[in-house]
């Protein structure tokens, strides 16, 4: 391999799923675990770098031994690396984030079924050689840490009137008599913001549009 | 038997799998397009759920729990499995899928047919895990609470498909903005029947 490590070609397999191939709004892979973590944006954050951590580097063994697993059983051998990175980002995050990972509650496990990684393993990984392959692992990663971040910071302000946890909407509209939004709180609002991303990110990109 | 009862309507219309947790939400987006599949689906994520539920319930309490291995002798009792939980689970779901599909084909043909491909796709649905890993956080005592659990969030999912897949069958008629069309309204309106779904909320049996 002559070409260098962040070429073109590689840095498209990075930037392209933070926008026109996103894994969420266009690819329609890996919503299941992810919407109930962005009632506020640090669940939201710690579960978008777990789950890029856990896509590049399963991309990246699989890439590695895409040559010696039999066909057959790939599927099983799949889940058994996913699950092992799993554990691994479950026990990381039980000993540095307690308090982050008590509020995650099951959706750290449930990055083992995330269609993101078995998707991205079957499409890319399978065939693609290892660098390739771990780069678009983080792509999609980041891709979808993109939607997650997205939705949490909306939900966060406009549901508490907070980031981060630190109130941001000033006491004085409170007095003049702005509400906080309980509403954004609860989990139907994060399946409509989601949608109002997609209906902003199709009319800016024409071609997504669905045609049929 | 109150108790049961209140399981599992708790697990159809409050903790309802798809509108509280987001659970199986790809396989919901990608089948729920006429309600003949969907309802298939529905099914056998139901039947796949009623026995994978019990067995993790069973691994769960006898071998993975801090302290589960205490039948073994008393020396084992100290011996904690618990950071294991994913991979067994896991493992027992694709096993089991796996031995579903070869029974239902075995005995029921028709049924197999009906299934098709969705069979061998619901090992990776989150509905399924996401079903073992409640049962395992929220303790429940008997395996009798854990299979009413099963079986109530795998109703649960089923309406929430069915539903779904018959209004989405309806909209291919109605005149909606371009860029929202197909995803976009679709999440909108699953964002609206979760808030129809949370008028069930409070109810106490």
């Amino acid at each position: 391999m002559k070409e260098p490590l962040f070429s073109p070609k590689n840095l498209k397999l990075l930037t392209g799923p933070l926008n026109l191939n996103n894994p969420i709004t266009v690819q329609v892979l890996g919503i299941c675990s992810a919407l109930a973590v962005t009632v506020q944006l640090k669940p939201a954050i710690v579960m978008a770098l777990s789950v890029t951590v856990v896509t590049g580097f399963s991309n990246l063994i699989i890439s590695l031994m895409r040559n010696t697993i039999p066909p057959r059983i790939r599927i099983i051998v799949q889940l058994v690396v996913i699950a092992a990175l799993v554990i691994i980002v479950d026990q990381v995050l039980k000993a540095f984030v307690y308090d982050v990972s008590k509020k995650l509650s099951v959706f750290v496990g449930l990055i083992i079924t995330n269609c993101i990684v078995m998707g991205r393993l079957e499409a890319f990984a399978m065939a693609e050689k290892p660098w390739r392959s771990f780069l678009d692992g983080i792509g999609n990663g980041a891709g979808y840490g993109l939607i997650l971040i997205t939705v949490g910071f909306f939900r966060e302000l406009l549901g508490s009137g907070k980031l981060f946890g630190m109130q941001v909407v000033p006491q004085f509209l409170y007095e003049i008599g702005y509400k906080d939004n309980g509403l954004m709180i609860l989990p139907p609002m994060a399946l409509i913001t989601i949608g109002i991303i997609i209906w902003i990110q199709r009319s800016v990109n024409r071609e997504l549009i669905d045609k049929s | 038997m109150t108790h049961l009862f209140d399981i599992f309507v708790r697990s159809i219309f409050i903790e309802n799998m798809i509108f509280a947790y987001f659970l199986g939400m790809c396989s919901y987006l990608a089948v729920s397009k006429t309600v003949k599949t969907s309802v298939g689906l529905g099914i056998a994520v139901t039947f796949v759920l009623l026995i994978t539920v019990p067995v993790n319930w069973l691994l769960e309490n006898y071998i993975l729990k801090p302290g589960a291995l205490v039948w073994l002798g008393s020396d084992m009792a100290d011996i904690d499995l618990s950071y294991l939980s994913f991979i067994m689970f896991i493992a027992v779901i694709a096993a089991i899928v796996q031995l579903v599909e070869m029974v239902v084909e075995k005995f029921s043909p028709a049924l197999y047919n009906a299934l098709g491909i969705f069979l061998p796709l619901i090992a990776v649905n989150c509905a399924i895990l996401g079903a073992s890993l409640f049962m395992q956080e929220r303790d429940y005592h008997s395996i009798g609470e854990a299979t009413v659990f099963a079986i109530g969030s795998g109703i649960g999912w089923f309406l929430a498909i069915a539903s779904l897949a018959a209004i989405r069958e309806k909209i291919t008629y109605s005149n909606i903005p371009a860029p929202l069309r197909g995803l976009g309204i679709t999440f909108i309106l699953t964002g609206l029947m979760a808030i129809a779904f949370m008028s069930f909320m409070g109810i106490k049996i």
